[in-house]
């Protein structure tokens, strides 16, 4: 069994949601980011989505945009990525880290290589933002062969017939995006998630994780009342971007707790 | 010969092209499929079009001799199709006609549109003055300082032109901002891609619309020599103004079709703008399958050519196939090479060419002189060159 559907079935019996941070690998440098994964994980953290560089990351806002940047003045790709997860394996058999990212770099190293590496790494499922479902059938065989679940991404303008073809392919969970918009956009609408997430439950039994718009403790209280997982990106990165090397792990892990409390509190 | 029939419903052309998008973008895409679909062979819309391109662009462009220019090179003869004496000056426009006028079917009351050099936000800002549209335009922060006058064209029309800051400050980066508005503003915005790149259907949109430049080229070529060319030669970044002119003719099987790619300091340099010629690996970048100039992690890598509208790192999907299928030849030529036929067309024939036409130009000069004055060169003049005499003066020394 995934490590992903082990730690959501855990939670179901406390009857707790999932805490899910973002952060992007290499940012701000990457001999820090094991250390991170680790202070989220003793912080609250449940899983955790690790973001693959990208030179042009299309689907996200300014400050994940920036993250990538800071990530690439050190070279950070794929590879580098992989080793990572493999290094934080060997403290951390549990923990869920699914790897967010776009197609190019997958392509690059071939998806199916890409497969088997991660699969070795210790990664347990991929978000590739940029492959819609029917441009990805072999790679989702060639990930799901291999014990690693596809992650899809599902929007305000998903229509219901097309949420059963996605949900049919995905494993793990899907993420429902909160808003139109990048990532870190404002204005989230709880009424509006609410009724869409209540709407993608009556056509799959996977678990939701929501995100795309969650800023605050008040915010991940609100949704954390919807869905099965809370996933928190920009507002992570921010944390990671307005901090130095001496307070950094300190920041990530107060920021952790905070949202931790806000979750339990659903 | 079997009949050409690209791209497949979802937009392959073979494994290139597709809907290489986010979630949040595939309902828009799939609206404006939609509504393409149902326009694209309605006989009122094409009738409004071919009005627009006749009474607002001026067509039909003439295809002009180039008498003096072939003598001076020697072997074929050179005839150019004048998409530079355009409104706009350029063959951009004949692409945002057809798309704000669908953008008006589908009620939408804003326009985006990403630019490089500039070209394509004006015909954007252009028509979108002329059809009472809001419209913002992005563009890299250094095109922006490169380009002023574009820049200042674009204001004068009543279009916002938003800078830039992120990854390169250049067109790709432009792109990523103008998707990141789009998804953020579906509900009443259309983007305006300008070349025949993004996800389905813009590839195959974009090529249709553009199309009337190889459509009346057979018919003028018809009228002037009672034939077709031998081959017909345009430059490609993305690759519209070729794949206007190649359409119609992929199935004349006797017409070679060569694109010519910006190889900017030298192909062995790395400093160049030539996917398809440097046989780059294939990738995914801006909503489609292609060959990419990339590095071995796969991040996209910044490309150099002394024109701005060649300065891309990829290259349209319907190219990509007809370079595997063997259909087009794709050559590349360099900055130096691009500025010297510049020069001889200025001096030889009284027209100043843009510099992204002028790399069509020097393959085609090349290739004259190894062939015999029966045979007949169609070069696509994609664009005039007014835009470029700050970059051309720069290299001699000379502020304007």
């Amino acid at each position: 069994m995934s490590r992903i559907k082990t730690t959501f079935d855990q939670l179901k019996q406390q009857g707790k949601k999932a805490l899910v941070p973002y952060i992007t690998a290499g940012d701000p440098h990457p001999d820090l980011t094991v250390k991170l994964l680790h202070a989220m994980v003793a912080n609250g953290a449940d899983m955790i989505e690790l973001g693959v560089p990208f030179s042009d990351p299309m689907a996200d806002g300014p400050v994940i945009q920036r993250a990538s940047e800071r990530a690439l003045v050190h070279h950070v790709g794929l590879s580098r990525v992989l080793e990572m997860v493999r290094e934080f394996r060997q403290q951390d058999n549990v923990t869920p880290i699914i790897l967010m990212g776009y197609a190019n770099p997958v392509e690059a190293m071939g998806q199916e290589k890409f497969s088997d590496r991660a699969q070795v790494a210790g990664v347990d499922g991929v978000l590739t933002v940029d492959y819609p479902p029917e441009e990805c059938k072999e790679f989702t065989a060639l990930l799901q062969a291999r014990g690693i679940d596809p992650i899809f991404l599902l929007s305000p303008t998903t229509e219901p017939a097309r949420v059963e073809v996605i949900v049919n392919q995905a494993s793990g969970f899907v993420y429902y995006v909160s808003l139109k918009g990048v990532t870190g956009a404002k204005n989230l609408d709880i009424e509006e998630v609410a009724q869409k997430v209540a709407e993608i439950r009556t056509l799959t039994d996977l678990p939701v994780g929501v995100g795309f718009g969650v800023r605050d403790a008040a915010t991940a209280t609100a949704v954390a009342a919807i869905g099965d997982a809370v996933v928190v990106g920009s507002r992570m990165v921010q944390a990671v971007e307005q901090s130095n090397d001496q307070n950094l792990v300190d920041n990530v892990a107060a920021l952790m707790k905070e949202l931790r409390i806000a979750v339990d509190a659903a | 010969m079997q009949l050409y029939d690209m791209p497949d419903d979802r937009g392959h052309f073979g494994p290139y092209g597709g809907i290489f998008v986010a979630e949040t973008l595939v309902e828009a895409l799939e609206e404006l499929r939609v509504m393409y679909e149902r326009f694209r062979h309605d006989p009122e819309f094409l009738a409004e079009f071919a009005h627009d391109l006749k009474y607002f662009v001026g067509r039909p462009s003439p295809i002009y001799y180039a008498k003096r220019w072939s003598e001076r090179v020697g072997g074929a003869r050179i005839y150019l199709k004048r998409e530079d004496l355009n409104h706009t000056g350029a063959h951009k426009v004949n692409n945002t006609v057809g798309q704000a006028l669908l953008a008006k079917r589908m009620g939408k009351p804003r326009v985006i549109a990403e630019t490089g050099a500039g070209q394509h936000g004006v015909a954007t800002a252009t028509i979108a003055a002329r059809m009472g549209l809001e419209c913002v335009v992005y563009m890299g922060s250094e095109d922006v300082k490169r380009q002023a006058p574009n820049v200042y064209r674009m204001k004068l029309l009543g279009a916002t032109v938003v800078p830039v800051e992120s990854g390169s400050k250049t067109l790709k980066d432009a792109l990523n901002e103008a998707m990141r508005d789009w998804v953020t503003n579906i509900s009443n915005t259309f983007y305006i891609i300008g070349t025949v790149a993004g996800p389905h259907p813009y590839p195959m949109m974009v090529r249709d619309f553009q199309a009337v430049i190889g459509v009346e080229a057979k018919q003028q070529m018809q009228e002037m020599i009672g034939r077709q060319p031998d081959a017909v030669v345009a430059c490609v970044g993305g690759g519209s103004n070729a794949m206007g002119i190649f359409y119609p003719y992929i199935n004349e099987e006797n017409v070679r079709l060569i694109g010519v790619e910006a190889a900017g300091l030298g192909l062995a340099t790395g400093k160049h703008a030539a996917p398809l010629t440097a046989n780059s690996s294939v990738g995914v970048l801006h909503g489609n399958r292609t060959y990419l100039m990339q590095d071995e992690d796969g991040q996209i890598i910044e490309t150099h050519s002394i024109s701005a509208g060649l300065d891309y790192p990829g290259v349209g999907p319907e190219h990509a196939w007809l370079k595997d299928s063997k259909r087009a030849e794709y050559v590349a030529i360099t900055d130096d090479e691009a500025m010297a036929a510049f020069h001889s067309l200025c001096r030889t024939e009284g027209i100043i060419p843009a510099l992204e036409s002028s790399h069509a130009l020097a393959y085609a000069e090349k290739m004259a002189a190894t062939m015999s004055p029966d045979q007949v060169i169609l070069v696509n003049l994609s664009g005039r060159g007014d835009k470029d005499i700050n970059t051309v003066a720069g290299l001699s020394g000379i502020t304007l």
